[in-house]
């Protein structure tokens, strides 16, 4: 008898991709369902964190829409940190492991396996990000007035389309990294919270540093939506939300049509160079 | 013999540790590194504050929250440094079960493999210190400093936080590897209880005995009394305490948190070994 079951049916295109993104998501959500500590430590002490930033405004006696704009700007950093740690970096990981050779070897495309590591990460990232959002609005009385909720859900849409494919940007140039990549995911962290006005108007950066910050959709995404939900967002918002959803638009089909050229492009220079199984420990 | 083990585990452990931290780059390119993260941290803070004061850096709530912050970078790394030793040697370099095995003092392996963050972060710590005085107005006076007090606090503070990653890395040992660092994620959460960056007036009445409990509380006081004495005394929170009270605090804290540490280590240690989790790879 045959360890091996025969593959009677060969499965390409579409299905192939869907697949791979399924079978990456599932082992991630199995694993959080075995070991539930990252609830702890994932979703509950980040909301500490942020009541700690929340608690400076209040300490230096900011405008109450400023605590609103730190409980919004803290729930975003979920994704960040989903792209960061459970999508770029994790590359790193699989390759330390053993796991990236294969994944090259099998006919299954990298966007997908990266698709599906950001998916099993997401429940956690969501709870993450709407347990910030509830609590955090809850437990400090943060008031919203939403001046356009279309406007909302097209800006949460797009900036998380650009932002994912700016992380599978990012992830193909772990493919050629090695113990340089946990660094460089160390550094993208309070640096990116920094230039993207994460807890404070991105304006205050001044014009070109806003611009600067821009290339990261998180910034741009974050003003758009607190123009839209709080009474003076739309006095310290850096560009109208209009520019802002165009400006997200182009950025959503850079990034993806990137991602897909520099995944296929690194992969090559990798396998080319040797690198994908370089374990420089 | 016994002490000898244990200095060795400590040393080779501190010389492994900054192998591993520093020699994936040169030089420069590590310096850089080390300084960008602490920088932005701090800048994320100064800028809060002067867009809301309008630049009002003469403010003692100004040098208040930056030098809380600063001191406050040892926390993350000594915390990290330590528990994420677990994770590195059990998954990525998968050496733990080995270590196990070796006449090493687990702890003090441990300790040492942290020193490593702790020169880093101490490196940060500086940098930020100096960007605060040299371009912020942060203030400080060389002569008015309490040197011996400052120094007093530092290794206290350093040796508490050293027991406090011993106990992360207990639970590490139990736990499986997510997508954090767990000694980044309880400091970033400890940062609302501490009065690191706001006093602890700030904070609802029945939160602010979680800040009185921690002793990471008091080294931040006894730190910022020891460099800016009267920035220290504008607030409210310690103003009763002498600098030989607040020491005093710090010891008794910091030995109930040492002592917890050790036993839910010794505990979590026996569970692992109990239920095979000492070379297990949770790589999901």
């Amino acid at each position: 008898m045959s360890l091996v079951e025969p593959i009677l049916e060969k499965h390409s295109g579409l299905k192939l991709f869907l697949m791979t993104v399924f079978g990456r998501s599932y082992p991630r959500v199995v694993g959080m369902q075995r070991e539930r500590s990252w609830i702890f430590f994932d979703i509950f002490v980040p909301l500490l964190s942020v009541s700690a930033y929340v608690f400076v405004y209040r300490a230096i006696g900011a405008p109450e829409d400023y605590v609103g704009f730190v409980v919004v700007g803290g729930a975003m950093t979920a994704f960040w940190m989903n792209i960061l740690w459970s999508m770029s970096s994790q590359l790193y990981w699989e390759k330390e492991q053993g796991n990236l050779a294969l994944y090259i070897i099998s006919p299954a495309s990298m966007m997908a396996i990266l698709l599906g590591m950001a998916f099993g990460g997401l429940f956690a990232t969501l709870l993450r990000a709407i347990a910030i959002m509830i609590f955090g609005s809850l437990l400090f009385n943060v008031s919203y007035f939403v001046v356009s909720f279309w406007q909302l859900i097209a800006i949460f849409s797009l900036s998380m389309i650009a932002l994912y494919g700016l992380g599978m940007m990012s992830a193909s140039i772990f493919l050629l990294l090695s113990r340089e990549a946990w660094h460089f995911s160390n550094l993208a962290t309070e640096p990116v919270y920094l230039i993207s006005g994460m807890y404070f108007p991105v304006k205050n950066l001044g014009f070109w540093g806003s611009a600067f910050g821009s290339l990261i959709p998180l910034t741009l995404g974050l003003d758009a939506m607190r123009q839209l939900i709080f009474k003076s967002g739309i006095s310290l918002g850096f560009l109208s939300v209009k520019i802002e959803i165009v400006s997200l638009i182009v950025l959503s089909i850079v990034y993806v049509i990137a991602a897909k050229f520099l995944l296929a492009h690194i992969e090559k220079l990798a396998v080319r160079e040797g690198r994908l199984t370089e374990n420089r420990r | 013999m016994k002490n000898s083990i244990s200095l060795r585990s400590f040393l080779s452990a501190s010389w492994l540790g900054w192998k591993i931290e520093s020699n994936w780059t040169d030089p420069f390119l590590f310096a850089t590194y080390s300084i960008i993260k602490p920088l932005a941290s701090a800048s994320i803070l100064v800028l809060m504050y002067s867009i809301v004061t309008d630049q009002n850096f003469n403010n003692p709530m100004f040098a208040y929250l930056y030098l809380g912050n600063a001191f406050y970078q040892y926390v993350p790394a000594v915390l990290s440094g330590i528990s994420w030793t677990i994770i590195d040697d059990r998954e990525h370099y998968r050496t733990l079960k080995y270590i196990y095995i070796a006449p090493v003092n687990i702890p003090l392996y441990l300790f040492g493999r942290g020193v490593a963050k702790f020169i880093t972060g101490s490196f940060a710590v500086l940098i930020t210190l100096l960007a605060g005085f040299l371009f912020l107005k942060v203030p400080f006076d060389f002569q008015q400093t309490n040197w011996p007090l400052f120094f007093l606090s530092l290794i206290l503070g350093i040796l508490m936080l050293a027991l406090l990653g011993l106990l992360l890395a207990g639970i590490t040992l139990v736990t499986a590897r997510h997508s954090y660092y767990i000694g980044d994620v309880v400091a970033s959460g400890l940062f609302l209880f501490t009065g690191a960056i706001f006093p602890l007036e700030v904070l609802p009445v029945w939160l602010r005995p979680v800040g009185y409990a921690l002793p990471i509380t008091y080294w931040l006081e006894l730190l910022r009394r020891s460099l800016v004495g009267n920035i220290a005394k504008a607030f409210p929170t310690f103003t009763s305490m002498s600098n030989f009270d607040l020491i005093l605090v710090l010891l008794l804290t910091s030995l109930i948190a040492g002592l917890i540490a050790i036993f839910l280590f010794n505990k979590c240690n026996h569970s692992a070994r109990e239920r095979g989790l000492i070379d297990i790879s949770t790589n999901y």
